[in-house]
């Protein structure tokens, strides 16, 4: 007879950090009469008309799964899609492969690629789940600092700085979840340059393609030499107010797509039926529904931007996603207490930026889309409790 | 610029020029300029409310009503469709293709004066050679607005 004396969950799971701001959410979770700008998905619902597509097809009867590689008219109308958006041509049979939203498609792409001890750059801050998906595949992630000085862009400079023998990939995704960033195309080329001379995989999560404002989104694959060296992870839930359908994709090369198919093959079997149903409407006619979103979000931002700028918080203008990154330094508390005191003193929710990395410290993530009444008055809730707590 | 102003109006006529001029970018002088000029050229027509009148147990009886009527020389249907929208019963009133000729809608405080109206105002006008009257059982729609307010979207309060 044995004692069990091991632990009940596995190195690998207690290695992952947990939510660093898990005291935060609860705190929030037992409030009423709060605003939230902590939300990082649309505050529309799902355009009806690809709603209605997806409850015909049910009354139909597409209730079964689909290929692994996801719905055959979904792939081609998503070969279209990018054909028509970015000039690239994937073969729906073996290039692209419908996922799980981003999510998986990030987890399927480190999975794949990554052997024990191999290194991923991404930027500081960033989306939350980058690094765990890198640790949860045996690799190491290594952060490269980014500020506001510079519009939280990461410089192509400071990556090849943490180039070495064992990094495979770089992981990028603009525009920027928690920043609002929007990388330029030339700025985007000189890391197609470091990837191209280091023979990295670039992984870019572009996820927000379609939200930016008066500037134009790049897609990475596009650069010169970078299609069959670039995983390129898309999705419908923030361009189309799609995010509880859970529906992304993976486009890369052949060999890479093989890869992950056999592991989604295994873990996820198909993305929901039902879900790729509404995607393929998203893509035959959202494109007027999905702009209208975008137009309403822009003058949100304005909104948002113009009100920080009132209240004295310093912020570089977001040109894309629908987030705005203001500066709380001036507090001189760390984001995570400016957070909680603002929940508890004015019932405003933000996210605190040190929950993307530490460059994320000193930062706010303010989400706008939410409807300009709230916006509003949040703003004057933050600009009351910054004007108490500014040094 | 002023068709971005316009969309934002004719979403809520109420916005401010303050609030105007922040989702757009340019200076609230600017906004309400542009404003006062649509207005003065008749761009902007009209600001108005929609109202669920029934929340304040004010049931308004509507009726659509087709109308034929005969095409005059010189004017065609314009001089019998003026006679009739100048009445202020008649809400909105179209000139469509098809088997009739005109679409009035018409709202009144009972079945009994819509009826009256049609019967005693419309109906005899010389040039209209008939009418069908379609009360209006329940209005689910009204200008874009659903009535009984629009779904709720059910997010969780913080979503990293």
């Amino acid at each position: 007879m044995s004692i069990r004396t091991r632990s009940l969950t596995s190195q690998r799971a207690n290695q992952l950090s947990p939510s660093g701001i898990r005291k935060f959410f609860d705190l929030l979770a037992s409030m009423e009469g709060v605003i939230s700008l902590g939300v990082g998905e649309p505050d529309f619902a799902t355009p009806w008309h690809i709603r209605e597509a997806a409850i015909y097809s049910l009354e139909k009867g597409y209730t079964m799964y689909t290929s692994n590689l996801g719905m055959p008219e979904l792939r081609q109308e998503l070969a279209r899609y990018l054909k028509d958006s970015y000039g690239l041509d994937y073969d729906p049979d073996s290039e692209l492969l419908i996922t799980v939203g981003v999510s998986e498609g990030l987890d399927l792409t480190m999975r794949a690629v990554i052997d024990p001890g191999d290194e991923v750059i991404m930027p500081d801050p960033c989306y939350v789940s980058y690094n765990s998906c890198v640790t949860l595949a045996g690799g190491e992630p290594v952060m490269v600092p980014t500020n506001q000085k510079n519009n939280f862009e990461v410089s192509a400079a400071d990556i090849e700085a943490q180039v070495t023998d064992k990094t495979k990939a770089i992981l990028i995704g603009y525009p920027a979840n928690p920043t609002g960033a929007v990388m330029p195309r030339d700025k985007l080329a000189r890391i197609a340059e470091v990837a191209d001379k280091h023979k990295l995989l670039v992984v870019s999560d572009e996820i927000y393609a379609k939200l930016v404002y008066g500037v134009e989104h790049t897609c990475f694959a596009t650069l010169p030499r970078m299609k069959a060296s670039t995983v390129l992870l898309g999705g419908f839930s923030k361009a189309y107010a799609m995010t509880g359908w859970r529906i992304g994709y993976v486009a890369a090369n052949k060999e890479l797509i093989a890869a992950m198919t056999k592991i989604h093959q295994y873990t996820i079997m198909s993305a929901p039926t039902m879900g790729q149903v509404a995607a393929i409407e998203a893509l035959k006619s959202g494109e007027d529904s999905s702009q209208e979103m975008v137009d309403d979000y822009n003058r949100r931002r304005r909104f948002m931007v113009k009100g920080l700028n009132k209240i004295g918080l310093p912020y570089f203008e977001p040109k894309g996603a629908f987030y705005a990154f203001p500066s709380i330094k001036a507090t001189g508390m760390t984001s995570e207490e400016f957070a909680e005191k603002l929940l508890m003193e004015e019932k405003v929710a933000v996210v605190p930026g040190s929950a993307f990395g530490q460059c994320g410290e000193g930062y706010i993530r303010c989400c706008y889309a939410t409807s300009l009444a709230e916006i509003e008055e949040a703003l004057v809730r933050v600009g009351r409790f910054v004007a108490k707590y500014k040094k | 610029m002023l068709k971005d102003i316009l969309k934002i109006l004719e979403n809520d006529a109420r916005t401010t020029a303050k609030q105007i001029a922040s989702m757009t970018g340019k200076s609230a002088d600017e906004v309400t300029k542009l404003i006062k000029k649509a207005e003065k050229e008749q761009t902007i027509i009209k600001y108005k409310t929609i109202v669920n009148w029934e929340k304040v147990g004010d049931e308004q009886v509507g009726a659509l009503i087709e109308v034929r009527i005969a095409p005059q020389r010189d004017v065609g249907f314009d001089a019998i469709a003026e006679r009739i929208y100048r009445f202020p019963q008649a809400r909105s009133v179209y000139l469509l293709s098809g088997t009739y000729d005109l679409l009035v809608l018409v709202a009144g405080k009972t079945m009994h004066e819509v009826a009256g109206f049609v019967s005693q105002k419309l109906a005899p006008i010389e040039g209209v050679q008939g009418t069908v009257t379609h009360f209006m059982l329940k209005r689910y729609k009204e200008d874009g607005e659903i009535l009984g307010g629009e779904e709720g979207t059910k997010r969780q309060p913080v979503i990293l």
